[in-house]
């Protein structure tokens, strides 16, 4: 795929779309009861890999605080922020994987895990948390529980969504010279 | 004469992906004030040689070319996608894609707001340009609440506010209704005479384009430049039959006729055609020999649509009073104006939605009872958008998609699939992945993957929207096969040659109701139905008129049973 | 479907504000209720919302959909912090009254009390502004709003793009996952947590990867029309200031600066009554 910045711009805006349908209209019933497996992360982590950090950022920002602007509670702008530095997190630790050449191999697979832990953990467990605590005064022990359970369950459904759309992506992607018409 | 503004110069070019080139030796000039057709099968690299016109090759899509291409007396390598954007306006295949505004008027107004265009020449621009292609009380309007016609119209209105040499349009009757579609040639006409630019126009429907003047038709076949011509030159040869184009049909009665068509008679538009009374005498006296074909017999009633009462959820009434009766092993045609509420209708016999009033019944039984997947084991839906069916990433995979979750066994599956694809003309790709075919072969995926089910009643919405005659034809055959066999065929087309060739029976839709609802002939000469359906008249009738003969409508019908003779259908 | 974010065309004063003034006014007011939890400013802007809500013409029914969501937000978040934090008050505020003892650490206390009313002030001052925003913003003039008020507008167009196919995508997950039933797959819940997932990749892969496709399209039709051509642009929608919009904005600075020296004054950003 080029990258001409329009592409960039333009992937943040359909990330932004999809991150807030997902977000607001689509969510998987899991086993445990009340509670839902989230899509969207796994989308971001998928983008952020494909379009790097800048685009990561952004499709978190403008996802997350479109999400919340329609609920109409304001921006909760501690949680818009964890998705943001999630997405840019990710984007950057996984530059070096090459999905857009329909590359996806034992080496991407680590990166791309490593990259959606390590940013779920400094979103939920560092940056969400604080900026509560700094904007809201909220008690530390309620945030870092909240926090806790949010990133963890954030990490196992990002990886499960994220991963599928990498080996979808991949797979769908002709590589270089491979379409030949068979008689 | 005028100055030359594209110039291709044994110009190739390879996507980085293909293992073959997808243009061979191009050598092809276009004029200002030019008027160009290029025409030929799906997959044969026109929209690559528009790509190339408009710069999106090589500054989008990567790949190698060879030898030289210069628009506006430059070589395009050479200057950047905004350079070649000054002189080359496109309109690509899919509006939705390029209607990138919030409103119409933010659409417009896209190009002079990269322009740095400020107030109040902004507004008086794009007011102009909205004046021009007739959208103007719709400025306020979002994408959604539009037609297609409307939506294509926009996007006219969007290179039309800057002046540019040459207008490039690929695919701009796909999806628009008969009417709207001959509109739009209209404007384009109409358009080219007032700002004097070069027009290319890429499109199927050859007959639809020659509706208005056209220089030159340039007809491509694998990659290559097969001919490039008058369009009266083009239609007395053979090249296009050999290529799998389909002429006009008032051409295909004359031959039936057995009069001579030469270039000196003009074919390319019926109404400068040079009809000599003996050629007229021809058609008569052709006319009365054929047998009127029998009626025949009636069948059990299959599916039955009662007061059929629909909304959708923002309160948009889609379907009012709609009621339809069809037969068992019926083929039959559903046509009618963009939005008149053809396939919410489709979606309706699905389940896909709940009507609020009437009931509809499959053989007998009130298909309120049944769920989705229910109803799908016996009524198969090939949807408008190929890309809303397609969840596989191997075209293999998507064909057997339906056949695996229905629980057959794999030795079972291989069979079928691999016939289907034969059928419909996927065997050479049947290891690629989806996303490298082009819209039309994707098309032809979506009906495999419903074909190998085997249901008793297929809807196929626009089955033939991007193909060309060859792979239409191809299909139609197989569904023709299958509808002897017993099997229901309803057809959601825009393609009135398409009804007129395979359809006995029409039902017209317009805003939500049935209007009409009777043989091909009857709806397609029937000047009332024609306008409130914004159908077209075919050029049969047209024909007959031209040739003395009163009853236009028995000769189209003429016309059909000839042909289905001729093909034993 | 665009209606998602509940802007209501009618004429009134605040609709007739540029959006690139609402949207300072927007930032300033939510800053000065994030920055303080000083009872009286919370509650003044509270109160301040009420004729503005009269003067734009916005009906409580207009948003009763909207306020139903942070009401149910708002009081899960007050439970959630009494239950981990009963005591979170008496640490702030420094002083401990308790009115009522449930056993173990749970105590009712003035000062825990006083806390939930500055946490339910906190959303009550900041949430109607929004409402207000989102109500009378027409969504075209966001994205030249945005450029205005200096974020740069290759990235403020990405929020028009997003606003602008949001129910496009909406309607595409809809329709592929009808299509996906019909062709056999299952969507209801009563099944293993595996054949979920499986379903719901169903309609996620072709989404997002016609989306990607969609991505190319649409960035090949911006380039052809000129997009990021230009270090600027100008906006169909953009509008010129008038006096309203300035006063507005001073209003609002004001109000950012109020809130600034009240937490000078009170050595912190609470209003303590209890010492
Ligand atoms: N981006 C691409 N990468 C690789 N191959 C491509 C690409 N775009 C098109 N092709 C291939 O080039 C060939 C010509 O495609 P093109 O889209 O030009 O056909 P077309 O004549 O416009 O067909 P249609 O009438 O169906 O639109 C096809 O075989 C297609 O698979
Ligand atoms: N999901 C939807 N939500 C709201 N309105 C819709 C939806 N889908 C279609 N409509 C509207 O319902 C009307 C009928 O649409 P439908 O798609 O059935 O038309 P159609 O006859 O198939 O037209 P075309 O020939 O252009 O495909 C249109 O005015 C359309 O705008
Ligand atoms: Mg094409
Ligand atoms: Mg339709």
């Amino acid at each position: 795929m080029k990258k001409s910045p329009v592409v960039t711009i333009v992937a943040i805006g359909i990330g932004a779309a999809l991150f807030f349908v997902l977000g607001r209209f689509v969510a998987i019933p899991s086993p445990v009861p009340n509670t839902n497996i989230s899509t969207q992360y796994g989308l971001l982590a998928f983008m952020a890999a494909l379009f790097g950090p800048l685009a990561g950022l952004l499709i978190g920002l403008i996802g997350h605080a479109l999400i919340d602007f329609s609920y109409g509670w304001g921006i909760w702008w501690s949680w818009v922020i964890a998705s943001a530095v999630f997405g840019g997190l990710v984007g950057l630790v996984a530059r070096k994987i090459r999905l857009s050449d329909g590359e996806f191999g034992k080496k991407d697979l680590l990166a791309f895990v490593l990259a959606v832990v390590l940013g779920h953990a400094v979103a939920w467990f560092a940056i969400a948390p604080v900026l509560d605590i700094v904007i809201y005064a909220e008690p530390a022990n309620k945030v870092f529980i909240q926090g806790l359970f949010a990133g963890a369950a954030n990490i196992v459904t990002t990886l499960i969504i994220g991963l599928l759309l990498c080996y979808a992506y991949a797979a769908a992607k002709p590589k270089k010279g491979s379409l030949k018409e068979e008689k | 004469m005028n100055e030359e503004i594209i110039r291709f110069e044994h110009f190739g070019f390879q996507y980085r992906a293909q293992a073959e080139p997808t243009l061979y030796d191009i050598d092809l000039s276009v004029r200002k004030g030019e008027k160009l057709l290029i025409c030929g099968p799906s997959g044969c690299g026109k929209s690559t040689l528009a790509h190339c016109i408009n710069g999106l090759i090589p500054f989008s899509y990567p790949g190698e070319s060879t030898g030289r291409l210069l628009v506006g007396g430059r070589e395009t390598k050479e200057q950047g996608i905004f350079q070649i954007a000054r002189t080359v306006g496109t309109v690509l295949q899919d509006p939705d894609g390029q209607f990138i505004g919030l409103t119409v008027a933010e659409d417009i107004a896209f190009a002079l707001e990269n322009d740095c265009v400020e107030e109040p020449a902004l507004h008086e621009r794009v007011a102009k340009a909205a004046g021009l292609v007739g959208v103007d009380r719709f400025l306020a309007h979002a994408p959604e609440d539009l037609s297609g016609g409307q939506k294509q119209r926009v996007s006219l209105a969007g290179i039309l506010v800057d002046d540019v040499d040459v207008l490039l349009f690929d695919e701009p009757l796909a999806n628009l209704d008969p009417a709207t579609g001959k509109q739009a040639i209209e404007l384009i006409d109409e358009l080219q005479r007032e700002t004097g630019a070069a027009v290319i126009i890429i499109e199927h429907r050859l007959e639809d384009v020659l509706h208005r003047h056209v220089d030159r038709v340039v007809l491509m076949g694998g990659g290559r430049i097969l001919c490039d011509c008058p369009p009266d030159e083009l239609l007395s040869g053979r090249l296009l039959s050999e290529n799998g184009i389909r002429e006009p049909l008032y051409l295909t009665a004359l031959k039936y006729a057995g009069v001579e068509i030469r270039a000196d008679k003009h074919p390319a538009m019926l109404t400068e055609l040079c009809l000599t009374e003996e050629d007229k005498a021809l058609v008569r006296a052709w006319f009365h020999s054929v047998p009127a074909a029998e009626v025949p017999p009636e069948r059990p009633v299959q599916l039955e649509a009662e007061s059929l009462r629909f909304a959708y959820a923002n309160g948009h009434e889609a379907l009012r009073e709609l009621s339809l009766t069809v037969r068992e092993g019926e083929l039959t045609a559903i046509v009618g104006t963009n939005g008149a509420g053809k396939s919410t209708f489709s979606k309706l016999i699905c389940g896909f939605e709940t009507q609020q009033e009437g009931t509809l019944r499959f053989a007998g039984q009130d298909l309120k009872e049944l769920s989705i997947k229910e109803r799908a084991d016996r009524i198969g839906y090939v949807m408008q958008n190929p890309n809303q069916m397609i969840s596989q990433v191997m075209i293999y995979d998507e064909v057997a998609l339906g056949l695996r979750t229905r629980g057959v066994s794999e030795e079972e599956i291989r069979p079928r699939v691999e016939e289907t694809l034969k059928i419909c003309g996927l065997w050479p790709f049947r290891s690629w992945p989806v996303s490298a075919l082009s819209f039309g072969q994707k098309k032809r995926v979506t009906i495999a993957s419903i074909l190998v089910l085997r249901p008793q009643l297929i809807i196929l919405d626009e089955p033939t929207a991007g193909q060309d005659y060859r792979h239409y034809t191809e299909i139609m055959e197989f569904l023709l096969e299958l509808n002897r066999r017993g099997i229901t065929v309803l057809m959601i087309t825009h393609d009135m040659h398409l009804m007129l060739e395979y359809a006995r029976r029409a039902a017209v839709f317009s805003d939500g109701r049935l209007i009409a609802d009777a043989d091909c002939a009857a709806v397609l000469t029937d000047a009332e139905t024609v306008r409130r359906a914004s159908l077209k008249e075919t050029s049969l009738y047209l024909l007959a008129q031209r040739c003395g003969i009163d009853d236009g409508r028995a000769f189209v019908r003429r016309f059909i049973d000839y042909e289905r003779e001729a093909r034993g259908i | 479907m665009r209606n998602i974010f509940n802007y209501i065309d009618r004429p009134s004063p605040v609709h007739r504000l540029t959006g690139a003034t609402k949207l300072v006014c927007l930032l300033l007011w939510s800053f000065a209720s994030m920055l303080t939890y000083d009872t009286r400013l919370l509650a003044l802007l509270m109160l301040l919302s009420i004729p503005l809500f009269a003067l734009s013409k916005i009906r409580v029914r207009d948003v009763s959909f909207m306020l139903g969501f942070t009401a149910v937000f708002m009081v899960l978040n007050n439970v959630l912090v009494f239950a981990f934090s009963p005591q979170h008050g008496v640490s702030l505020y420094g002083t401990k009254h308790v009115l009522l003892s449930l056993g173990g650490s749970y105590e009712v206390t003035a000062e825990q009390l006083f806390y939930h009313l500055n946490l339910v002030l906190k959303y009550a001052s900041s949430i109607p502004i929004v409402l207000l925003f989102v109500c009378t913003t027409n969504p075209s003039e966001f994205a030249a709003s945005l450029n205005r008020v200096g974020v740069k507008y290759s990235v403020a167009y990405s929020v028009s793009l997003a606003l602008r196919y949001i129910p496009d995508i909406q309607r595409e997950y809809h329709e592929i996952s009808q299509a996906q039933q019909a062709r056999g797959v299952e969507m209801s819940k009563k099944q293993s947590l595996f054949k979920r997932l499986k379903s719901a990749s169903a309609i996620l892969i072709p989404l997002i990867l016609s989306s990607m496709d969609r991505i190319e399209v649409i960035s090949n039709a911006m380039e052809l029309r000129g997009f990021g051509k230009n270090k600027k642009r100008s906006w169909y929608m953009a509008r010129p200031f008038t006096g309203l919009d300035y006063a507005a904005m001073a209003l609002c600075l004001a109000l950012l600066l109020a809130a600034l020296w009240l937490n000078h004054l009170n050595g912190g950003r609470f209003y303590n009554p209890f010492i």
